[in-house]
């Protein structure tokens, strides 16, 4: 499937700026200059105008989405009083390292990561659309699908922050007791830089995952898999440094060396152990490198698997 | 009664026709679930090999619990193969207006709305949650009497029951709010809090919370008291804490079914 107008194949069509003025879909005020869609900025406004597209339209049932936020944080509850039965029944005061206050605030701490890190029907949204035809709009269109994607997304995480932002500083000052003192500038920055990879990277893993629509049509189970396999080693559902101790069967490697090899533990357990100082030093910094490294990666295979599925989709229907 | 029963079987043979259909899915799906469910025993067996017991002499060490969470899992698995799928898809047709065509329909609007599909991969879990039961009942000190056997698959009714009324006043929500994803959001968060023992609610928060997920929402009878009859050996309060899920499975029973009635007079069409 070819674009007769540009002779570019539809995944690279989407660049704004590789096409022709009057396939261009103009989505600002009619009163504009016709000499700014040459302006270099096309591209950002094209984009600019796609994100407010998705505020508006995720802040139409704003009461839902509140109710939902609020729901997150019921959970924790739950492991509060689980860890709490669980180091009243020891007699340790910590469990690989962590104390029933860093546990809790480890569990806190992940829910920012994950609100950063998870990406909610992207990938199930991703092969619906490959499904259901409706794709191909954007293979015509001059929008880059993966653009387009990320600016909902990073909408939608918006729209998310405002309504979150209210509840998240109640629990912490609730549970501020649980937080060890507020860690160096340094430490704060590393956290900071982790959280904002965590999101590139949930974002491309769930895309990714999301073009194997183009292989198979029905991808839900995969995305469950996906989902279960990342919710436990992500360090979601514990802190891995729980399966440090735990032997792999390999001589020399533990259960929790082998998860470290893998992408998943930066989508959760890795920003919330930077800030509980659980990371520290060059270890810090090699880590931070790998987690943009695995980051790139992603977006690559990404924009691969992106190019490949177009290339041998075939639209049905209307 | 006997015609709801044979439309229910025809329901549930179509449903399995269709998950037939796609065998390959329904393999996949069965696995996913059973992964989802391994990935919780195993978070709970790295629990306890850091502890010998959740809460301090709860009686909640390794087996009984197991067989806590195998009852947890038994419960979940019915109705998230009953009533589950149809709840989910309510959502969507109180949206798009589907929601009239089963109103229209010669038949009982709850019956059709929470019983029309029958996901029977979900039992899966449940299967498994009976092998886990017995692999910890072997392994207790306390091997359950002929009276725990006989009470505890009246107590998992009773269980099932409670989230059933609970999904249905979730769907009643959704045809007031108009719309609702968090339903199923918010349906895995409260059942959140009977995955564990009721017994890890305590100290200032906990108490009161215990007290409101047993008395205002039945939560923590649904899998504490059926799991801790064939658990633990039955002592002096047992008649009390067996008659509470069967009176509370009841009144919910009978709650839902108002506030379902209630729902669905205010509803007003989403369609032209």
């Amino acid at each position: 499937m070819t674009n007769p107008a540009t002779g570019a194949r539809p995944g690279s069509v989407a660049l704004p700026s590789k096409v022709p003025m009057e396939a261009a879909v103009d989505t600002r005020p009619p009163h504009r200059s016709c000499r700014d869609r040459f302006a270099v900025g096309h591209g950002l406004r094209t984009w600019w105008t796609m994100l407010a597209i998705c505020l508006e339209e995720r802040l139409v049932y704003r009461g839902d989405f509140a109710l939902g936020t609020l729901m997150r944080f019921l959970p924790i509850v739950t492991q509060l009083f689980l860890w709490t039965a669980v180091f009243n029944a020891t007699n340790q005061t910590d469990i690989a390292g962590y104390s029933r206050n860093d546990m809790v605030a480890y569990y806190l701490l992940t829910m920012v990561t994950r609100a950063f890190s998870s990406m909610p029907g992207l990938a199930g949204g991703i092969s619906r659309s490959v499904r259901d035809g409706s794709v191909k709009k954007y293979l015509v269109q001059p929008v880059d699908y993966l653009s387009y994607l990320l600016a909902a997304r990073i909408a939608h995480k918006l729209v998310y922050y405002a309504v979150a932002i209210l509840p998240f500083a109640v629990v912490f000052f609730v549970f501020r007791s649980y937080f060890p003192p507020l860690p160096a500038a340094a430490t704060v920055l590393a956290f900071t830089v982790s959280l904002a990879l965590s999101f590139l990277l949930g974002f491309f893993m769930e895309a990714t995952l999301g073009m194997l629509g183009f292989w198979f049509l029905e991808v839900s189970s995969i995305v469950f898999a996906y989902m279960l396999v990342q919710y436990l080693l992500s360090g979601h559902m514990f802190p891995l440094d729980m399966l440090n101790g735990i032997a792999s069967g390999i001589p020399g490697i533990s259960v929790g060396n082998l998860v470290g090899w893998l992408p998943f533990e930066y989508t959760a357990y890795f920003p919330a152990a930077i800030w509980l100082g659980k990371i520290r030093g060059n270890d810090l910094v090699r880590k931070l490198a790998i987690e943009a490294a695995w980051t790139i990666a992603m977006a690559i295979l990404c924009r691969i698997a992106w190019n490949r599925g177009t290339r041998r989709y075939s639209a049905f229907g209307g | 009664m006997k015609r709801y029963a044979s439309i229910f079987a025809t329901f549930a043979r179509a449903c399995l026709v269709r998950d037939m259909t796609f065998r390959v899915n329904f393999l996949l799906e069965c696995v996913t679930s059973i992964g989802w469910m391994s990935m919780n025993l195993a978070f709970y067996l790295l629990i306890f090999t850091f502890t010998p017991e959740i809460g301090l002499h709860t009686g909640w060490t390794r087996e009984p619990f197991f067989a806590f969470v195998a009852t947890g899992l038994i419960i979940n698995s019915i109705v998230q193969a009953l009533f589950m799928p149809s709840a989910e898809e309510l959502t969507e047709m109180v949206r798009s207006g589907g929601l009239d065509g089963v109103l229209v329909q010669p038949l009982d609007a709850q019956f059709l709305l929470s019983m029309h599909r029958v996901d029977f991969s979900a039992f899966a879990n449940g299967f498994i949650g009976i092998g886990l039961l017995a692999w910890a009942i072997v392994r207790m000190d306390a091997t359950p009497t002929p009276l725990a056997w006989l009470l505890y698959p009246l107590l998992i009714v009773c269980g099932v029951a409670i989230l059933y009324s609970l999904v249905i006043m979730l769907a009643a929500a959704t045809i007031l709010m108009g719309r609702n994803q968090s339903l199923y959001d918010f349906w895995f968060y409260l059942t959140n809090f009977s995955r564990y023992p009721a017994e890890i609610y305590a100290g200032p928060w906990g108490s009161p919370l215990r007290t409101l997920c047993t008395f205002v929402i039945p939560i923590l009878l649904v899998v504490n008291v059926p799991a801790r009859v064939i658990a633990m050996p039955l002592e002096g309060q047992a008649v009390g804490m067996v008659l509470a899920p069967m009176i509370a499975a009841a009144a919910s029973l009978a709650l839902s079914r108002v506030v379902f009635l209630a729902a669905i007079s205010r509803y007003r069409s989403a369609s032209s």
